[in-house]
């Protein structure tokens, strides 16, 4: 087990350099959150999201919670279907190196391609938008990131397994998560009394984007919630336990 | 191995490996694959039906048989993809359904058809998958063995059919296996690519090592395999060399012609029946004097034979007696 360890950080270069040479998906990865934020800042620029929260206060958070869930979840779940469909996984299953290496791996590029993405995201707020990053709540950050990403990434591996074919990757994939992300305070505020804010409360995205909401302007959003925290711990594992039961190592199409 | 301390030591020399009850004796030197009453069911269809099949050390081992004879099953078994529902199976001494590790160090799986990844070079993916063995075979040698020790920059999305097969057995021999699974390896090569591949796989054997081949093409059988087995509907409907499984169909050899427009065919010719194109044909256990006579009539006749031809059964006309396709042949057959 120890020594299968050093091949995951292998797994990743491999997983990364293969990442980046497709030219068009790496850019549009970066680009996509991106472009999320300015349309939101160009339509609720002027207005206060909450009591004493600028657009581009709320939409900076609010973007970094969807570029986790966009490189975990989103690009996990359709990244897997794809190997899975071209028989890589297959291939993989019968070589000597133990098959959870080649998923840590695949996990850990969605991970760090999602921490580059935060790091983007952070950056572009604070330059273009003039949103200050939380230096000082760098630790609450990455708690916050880490059990995010852990979290998505379970649950994409888990919503992999339920997609029949790769073609039907993104109408899986997109159906399950888009509605979230708009009742979960990601694209758009809701009201805590909403039912519908009370529906995503069942769900992690409105977990993770209050997180991180308390991470950038705990003035408005208070201190971090560990209830929140704890909500995302449990699909983490509920994701993982999930992912178990539907995944498949053969091409199902 | 920890179960064999459990068994009674019976007497034997010194280092000798007991086999362990309920494995089939793996004989090291003799046979790679040891298959007994091996049985594997989906749901309620049996795909294969209690088959036993041993493939000794060092030799190609060819098994054919239709789609849904249940070829892939037995060998997705034996490669550990799949378990069975019955029967023993020994590959390399290990039985596959554990998915030993060191069964998996030792063995090389190139698949009917798995993607690679798309945007690695050629050399890159070799790499990836030699890290995961504990012995590689070493890359040039890899790209040098499978042709394409010109290419090692290319990415892989940009290799052509051909070319992204010999990278799929390359990949198969990163871990310079000694026994190497080849499921179907020359489908969508041309004439020349696949004649180069068959070198690949024979000069294998040469070192010492076995193949299970998979194939339908009878010529690639006829050619590669040391010995064979036809498959038919879950069962071993032959097993043996060629000239072993060709004896098992008619011996009688088929002589093929065309007669010119509006000449009468012969009498006198048992059997005696139109062909394709237009052609006769008929089948005698004596063809010397039967080509004698037919030769004799053509002459006495004046008429030309065109495209004569005397063959002996083949593999692919034992082949399809064996399957029952040479009935569903002949009525496509106008």
């Amino acid at each position: 087990m120890s020594s299968d360890l050093w091949l995951v950080p292998r797994q990743i270069r491999y997983e990364n350099r293969a990442f980046w040479r497709n030219h068009a998906a790496a850019f549009f990865t970066f680009a996509f959150p991106l472009i999320f934020m300015v349309v939101f800042n160009a339509i609720f620029g002027a207005q206060e999201i909450s009591a004493g929260v600028k657009a581009a206060t709320f939409y900076t958070p609010a973007i970094v919670a969807f570029s986790v869930v966009n490189a975990c979840y989103t690009n996990l779940a359709m990244g897997i279907t794809a190997v899975r469909e071209e028989g890589i996984l297959k291939r993989v299953r019968g070589t000597p190196m133990p098959a959870w290496v080649y998923l840590v791996g695949r996990m850990g590029e969605s991970v760090l391609v999602g921490l580059l993405l935060v790091l983007v995201v952070s950056v572009f707020g604070a330059v273009v938008y003039g949103v200050p990053f939380p230096f000082e709540r760098l630790p609450e950050l990455l708690l916050v990131l880490l059990v995010g990403s852990a979290c998505f990434c379970g649950l994409g591996l888990f919503v992999s397994g339920l997609v029949p074919n790769e073609r039907a990757a993104p109408a899986v994939v997109n159906a399950t998560i888009l509605p979230l992300l708009f009742i979960s305070d990601v694209f758009v505020k809701l009201p805590p009394d909403n039912a519908l804010a009370q529906v995503a409360n069942v769900f992690p995205v409105r977990h993770l984007a209050l997180a991180l909401q308390s991470i950038w302007t705990p003035e408005a959003s208070g201190a971090l919630n560990l209830t929140d925290v704890a909500w995302i711990c449990g699909w983490a594992v509920i994701g993982l336990l999930l992912a178990l039961r539907t995944f498949s190592w053969e091409p199902k199409g | 191995m920890a179960s064999a301390a459990c068994v009674p030591r019976l007497p034997g020399r010194a280092g000798e490996k007991l086999a362990e009850p309920a494995t089939v004796p793996y004989a090291p030197g003799v046979a790679a694959i040891v298959v007994q009453g091996l049985r594997k069911s989906y749901g309620a269809v049996e795909a294969v039906h209690g088959i036993d099949l041993t493939v000794r050390e060092g030799e190609i081992f060819g098994l054919l048989g239709p789609n849904g004879a249940g070829k892939t099953t037995t060998v997705e078994i034996l490669e550990g993809f799949r378990e069975r529902n019955g029967g023993t199976v020994s590959v390399l001494g290990h039985d596959p359904a554990n998915r030993d590790r060191e069964m998996r160090a030792r063995i090389g799986i190139v698949l009917q058809s798995a993607g690679v990844e798309t945007y690695l070079t050629v050399s890159e993916v070799i790499d990836l998958y030699r890290g995961y063995y504990p012995h590689p075979r070493d890359r040039d040698e890899l790209l040098a063995l499978v042709g394409l020790a010109d290419r090692p920059r290319v990415r892989v999305g940009s290799l052509s059919g051909g070319q992204r097969r010999r990278l799929d057995v390359a990949v198969g021999l990163c871990g310079d296996p000694d026994l190497l699974f080849l499921d179907e390896p020359t489908t969508g090569f041309d004439p020349g690519a696949r004649r180069q591949a068959w070198e690949v796989i024979r000069g294998l054997t040469e070192k010492g090592k076995t193949v299970l081949l998979t194939t339908h093409f009878m010529d690639e059988a006829a050619v590669l395999a040391d010995r064979l087995a036809v498959m038919n509907a879950g069962t071993i409907v032959a097993e043996g060399t060629l000239d072993e499984i060709t004896g098992l169909g008619s011996q009688d050899t088929t002589i093929r012609f065309q007669l010119p427009e509006g000449a009468a065919p012969p009498d006198g010719f048992d059997g005696l029946k139109p062909a394709d194109r237009g052609g006769f044909e008929f089948s005698t256990a004596d063809p010397t004097p039967a080509l004698h006579r037919l030769t004799g009539w053509a002459i006495d006749s004046q008429v030309e034979l065109t495209d004569l031809t005397v063959t002996r059964p083949s593999l692919e006309d034992t082949y399809l007696a064996l399957t029952g396709q040479a009935a569903e042949r002949a009525e496509r057959t106008p």
